[in-house]
């Protein structure tokens, strides 16, 4: 790769692919280099979802201003982008009297930090009005209803495609190896190929002290936190609210909170580990979560669950300023070199506001950012089959018949929306990348019907053979080969010479 | 009188009806045996066929070439030696038939000469242009 | 919008929508038959192994031989039918949407509905399996359709957790490719499927079957790796300290099937404890002249009785546009079926009073094994208005229960009855040693 980026950023979470959105305004290179099979594979994909309000940390951490600020944003974002996003708002859920006073604690440093809306409501005829399923133990309620949810990998894809879209290059199946620097000029070597650029953004998630260590800076660390979920079939139980327990100083405590998709899920605990690629979910931590949630919603429906996941949290140690757990958003002593890591909740609420200090950054090592003339801060809204109504599909139908070829008969999905998924920019490549990207085997069937037809189609598609589709790259195939291979091999290993 | 000593030989679970009967093959050795625990002539019938010839349908696939699918599914048409079903299974796995197919169809005739044949199990069009 | 009118509409082509389809159009009725897959036939067409037809044709057929016969006939009577179609939408007032890629959005204007869309499997994620995510988990049926339809092994070596008969059918047709199958893990401590299926899927190959165990962990980050197969106790908790490792590439889950009732409710139908509507004794829904047969009412185990209950609907919906579509009928009240001891279910939900001169089928499924029981009805003052008794009963195989309570001389007062299996009181029970 003989180009110099200006700006090569590692990590195609929702951090690297929002700060890559925000800069692919300017005239300048940009590049993302992510080492999974595809984008969001990390701890993007298997988070609560939460846009929150407010934070509950102390106004001495960034994550809190970050947050507010990044919470606002996410209008406009919504605007430009079309990524699934409402604004359902949230309680914080006081389950005995003397925790309505950290209550109207957190409602008056929220009220001055700028959260609008925040009001706290001992009506529980109001509040069960307003949130049915909610324990009838409940006190009071802290109520922010500029909290939303948002599905935090569908939002990546959109930052990603109108990245792309305005002249971002993604490279996935690229792990950084080595940094070297020379006459100003980063070289980042990964295990097939080389790239050169002026600046670095390090947005490299659970291990992006790894990366920074390539650099020599060595001030801080990445503890994984495991949190695990349990998600519910929309039809067994549907929240309007997302449901806060009074938070810990570990962590927010296990949510009861509705999807954008209309299901429902409990968690996360909170458990440190340190086996960075543990994402494993356990008899235990599946417990606690049950447990946890049922203090919210009692009659969390356990017999009506259709997946558990589990998600890595980058939970930082910054030696420096001997602090664990804010954001470590720094423009180093390593000049050009800036370091994005620790982003933990609420990194996905902040990405925006995170985004604009880089951007800040930048300016400052006199990178020069003139916007372009034809950039397009519009994603289209990705078409899908359930929002059309009879009429427009019966058009778009005849239009393009692969509209009318269902694949994922529990979610409704079209073949069409499989085919755009694969052919938008920074598409998918895998089978999960089609899951994530337009949701078949999302269902309760979780893909008994359809994964047969989206191999098929991926096969199609990207010109390989079945037994080579990949749940999520390298070593996930599905198929070891065809059906009677097996028995031929046997036979060809029986026959003598 | 002389007390022969009695081994089982075998133990036979019998599938005939739903009560499983457990039989038992005693004799000193394989050539003189006796039956017991059965509760039927059926379950005799079954117990001394089992012993001597075990015997299974075998249904697997064959693959297909220009068909509307890659694999047809075949059977034996009668029941084939036990000890058979691994080289039938080779046999069967070597071998690529054409459609249109329609069931019933000898696909492989007198398999290793035991007077069977590997039939179709249903119709298979031919994959149109 | 291209519209289609018929008679009656069916959902679905496999045993259920094709025997009910005959049915109809030997009345000369019009039928068009909707079925999501590229051909006719459903899921008995992956059923490759035979034990299929003893009783709809005294032989012994495979899945496929089986569900020919009834493809054949629809030929021959030239019912019509949609491929490649799926249903989106069934609305309160019947009307039925599908899509297909040829016709765009269709239609179709029906005077009867019947039901016929079969089920789905139950996942990891319904039973909450513990563990990585890797690629190399698979239901049961998942795999057959790879192995048998699509032409593709999806493992190597492979741990089956469920000894149901697909569980059992699998393992064996999996060695029969060459494969390697560790063991069939059960979770109760009986095999859950037909004695047959265990000598000559399990025995035949030296398979083993590890009863009283069941899977609480995957290994594996990328691909399957292995299975933690633990012991269980009588309330199906983990008995700590009881773990075993099976090496693996392939986990395949039977662990039950769920009546795909999506478009039942979409419909406004209500569905019953067992996951399939409330029906009548003549397999209506709650909404007039949409009728329920096969998988998608209740999970059977022989096809046949598939096929016989079609029929049955079948021939309910011609009766129902015979004599009261469009019509305003009273009722004459309905009696309500309850499970009582050691059942899990019955089928219908009601009866209708004003049938009770007619034969009534009961389908229902017991909670444990027994032997030398009872089954009784009884009603609400506790009289016993029938019973029968039976050598055996075990959850895995449905029981089925044709009545007619008025040649019985019985006069049913009562709003409710109840069903229960119990020991027979009159024999004592003796240590059995097969079991």
């Amino acid at each position: 790769m003989t180009t110099i980026f200006d700006v090569l950023i590692i990590g195609g979470g929702v951090t690297g692919c929002c700060i890559a959105r925000t800069l692919s305004k300017y005239k300048i290179n940009i590049a993302v280099l992510e080492k999974d099979a595809d984008i969001a594979s990390g701890t993007t994909k298997a988070n609560s979802g939460v846009v929150h309000a407010g934070y509950a940390s102390s106004r001495e951490y960034i994550r809190r201003n970050l947050c507010i600020r990044g919470n606002k944003l996410y209008s406009q974002a919504y605007e430009e982008l079309n990524f699934p996003f409402i604004r359902n708002g949230s309680f914080v859920v006081a389950l005995e009297d003397k925790q309505i006073k950290y209550l109207e604690e957190e409602r008056k440093r929220g009220i001055e930090d700028g959260v609008s809306g925040l009001e706290l409501i001992l009506d529980k005829e109001k509040i069960k009005y307003m949130e049915p399923n909610l324990t009838e133990d409940v006190v009071g309620v802290l109520h922010a209803p500029t909290a939303g949810i948002v599905s935090p990998y569908e939002l990546t894809f959109a930052l990603a495609e109108n990245a792309a879209m305005n002249g971002v290059s993604f490279f996935r199946n690229e792990k950084v190896k080595r940094i070297n620097r020379h006459n100003y000029v980063f070289k980042v070597r990964t295990s097939s190929n080389e790239y050169k650029a002026h600046n670095i953004i390090n947005a490299a998630g659970l291990y992006a002290a790894k990366i920074s260590k390539m650099v020599g800076l060595d001030y801080f660390d990445i503890m994984p936190r495991k949190g695990e979920y349990i998600l519910f079939d929309r039809n067994a139980l549907h929240l309007n609210k997302i449901l806060f327990p009074i938070p810990t100083k570990v962590s927010k405590g296990i949510l009861v909170c509705p999807t954008i998709h209309g299901n429902t899920f409990v968690g996360p605990n909170a458990q440190n580990i340190t086996d960075k690629k543990d994402i494993s979910t356990t008899e235990a931590g599946l417990k606690e979560i049950l447990d946890g949630g049922r203090l919210l919603v009692p009659n969390l429906p356990a017999r009506a669950s259709i997946r558990n996941f589990a998600g890595l949290r980058a939970v930082p140690y910054n030696s420096l300023e001997d602090k664990i757990g804010d954001f470590i958003i720094d423009n180093t002593d390593v000049y050009g070199f800036i370091n994005v890591a620790g982003i933990l909740s609420p990194g996905l609420t902040s990405c925006f506001a995170i985004a604009e200090r880089v951007e800040e950054f930048l300016k400052l090592l006199g990178l020069e950012l003139k916007v372009k003339e034809n950039y397009n801060p519009i994603r289209p809204k990705p078409e899908r089959f359930k929002d059309f109504s009879k009429e427009e599909l019966d058009k778009k139908i005849k239009e393009d018949p692969t509209w009318g070829r269902i694949i994922c008969r529990c979610e409704t999905i079209p073949e069409k929306e499989i085919l755009d998924a694969i052919h938008a920019p920074v598409g998918a490549r895998t089978v999960d990348g089609v899951k994530f990207r337009c949701r078949p085997g999302m269902g309760r069937c979780q893909g008994g019907f359809c994964r047969p037809r989206v191999i098929e189609i991926l096969s199609r598609e990207l010109y390989i053979p079945p037994e080579e589709v990949t749940k999520r790259g390298e070593y996930t195939n599905f198929l070891v080969g065809a059906t009677k291979d097996r028995l031929i091999e046997n036979i060809e290993r029986e026959e003598p010479e | 009188m002389e007390e022969t000593s009695k081994n089982v030989v075998k133990l036979i679970r019998c599938i005939v009806c739903p009560t499983g009967c457990s039989i038992k093959v005693i004799g000193k050795d394989e050539n003189n045996v006796e039956f017991e625990g059965y509760h039927c002539k059926r379950g005799l019938e079954y117990a001394e066929q089992e012993f001597r010839e075990p015997k299974r349908i075998l249904t697997t696939t064959m693959k297909v070439d220009n068909g509307t699918l890659p694999l047809i599914p075949v059977r034996t048409d009668k029941p084939l030696l036990k000890e058979k079903l691994k080289d039938v299974l080779k046999i069967i796995a070597q071998k690529q038939t054409k459609a249109p197919i329609k069931m019933g169809d000898v696909l492989i005739e007198d398999i290793l000469e035991m007077g069977i044949n590997i039939i179709a199990s249903r119709n298979l069009e031919k994959k149109s242009a | 919008m291209k519209v289609y009118q018929a008679d009656v509409v069916i959902i679905g082509s496999g045993a259920a929508g094709l025997a009910s389809a005959i049915e109809v159009k030997k009345a000369d009725l019009s039928v068009l038959i909707i079925e999501r897959d590229i051909e006719l036939g459903g899921i008995t067409l992956q059923c490759i192994h035979n034990g299929f037809g003893l009783k709809e044709f005294q032989e012994e057929l495979t899945g496929p031989e089986y569900i020919q016969r009834f493809i054949n006939q629809v030929m021959e009577l030239k019912i019509p039918y949609l491929l490649d179609t799926m249903v989106i939408e069934i609305t309160k007032d019947k009307a039925v949407y599908a899509v297909n890629n040829e016709e765009g959005l269709i239609e179709i204007q029906a005077k009867a509905i019947i039901l016929a869309m079969g089920c789905r499997e139950r996942t990891r994620g319904a039973i909450n399996i513990p563990g990585f995510r890797p690629s190399g988990v698979y239901t049961a049926g998942q795999a057959q359709r790879f192995v048998n339809i699509e032409g593709y092994l999806p493992g190597n070596s492979y741990v089956i957790l469920g000894s149901g008969d697909i569980g059992m059918i699998m393992a064996r047709r999996l060695t029969w490719e060459g494969c390697e199958v560790k063991a069939v893990v059960e979770i109760l401590p009986y095999v859950s499927g037909l004695l047959r299926n265990q000598v000559q899927c399990l025995e035949d190959y030296d398979i083993p079957l590890i009863t009283s165990y069941t899977v609480t962990k995957i290994h594996g980050k990328d691909r399957v790796q292995g299975v933690t197969i633990s012991k269980v106790d009588r309330n199906f908790d983990r008995i700590i300290g009881s773990e075993k490792f099976i090496e693996c590439d392939t986990l395949l889950l039977s662990v039950g099937l769920i009546p795909e009732n999506e478009l039942t409710l979409n419909a406004g139908a209500e569905l019953s404890k067992n996951g399939g509507p409330i029906v009548d004794n003549n397999l209506e829904t709650i909404i007039e002249g949409v009728f329920a047969c096969g998988n998608v009412l209740q999970v059977h185990d022989l096809v046949d009785l598939v096929s016989a209950e079609a029929q049955r609907a079948g021939k309910n919906a011609i009766e129902y546009i015979n004599t009261r579509y469009g019509k305003e009928i009273d009722s004459q009240g309905k009696i309500s079926c309850f499970a009582g001891d050691n059942v899990n279910y019955v089928k219908p939900d009601f009866i209708n009073k004003g049938d009770l001169s007619k034969d009534i089928i009961f389908t229902f499924r017991v909670n444990s094994p027994d032997r030398r029981v009872q089954i009784q009805i009884k009603d609400e003052e506790n009289n016993v208005i029938y019973k029968r008794k039976k050598v055996y009963v075990i959850p895995s195989e449905m029981v089925e229960l044709k009545i007619n309570f008025s040649k019985l001389e019985r006069e049913i007062e009562s709003e409710s009855i109840i069903i229960e299996v119990i020991p027979r009181p009159e024999v004592l029970i003796e240590e059995d040693e097969v079991l």
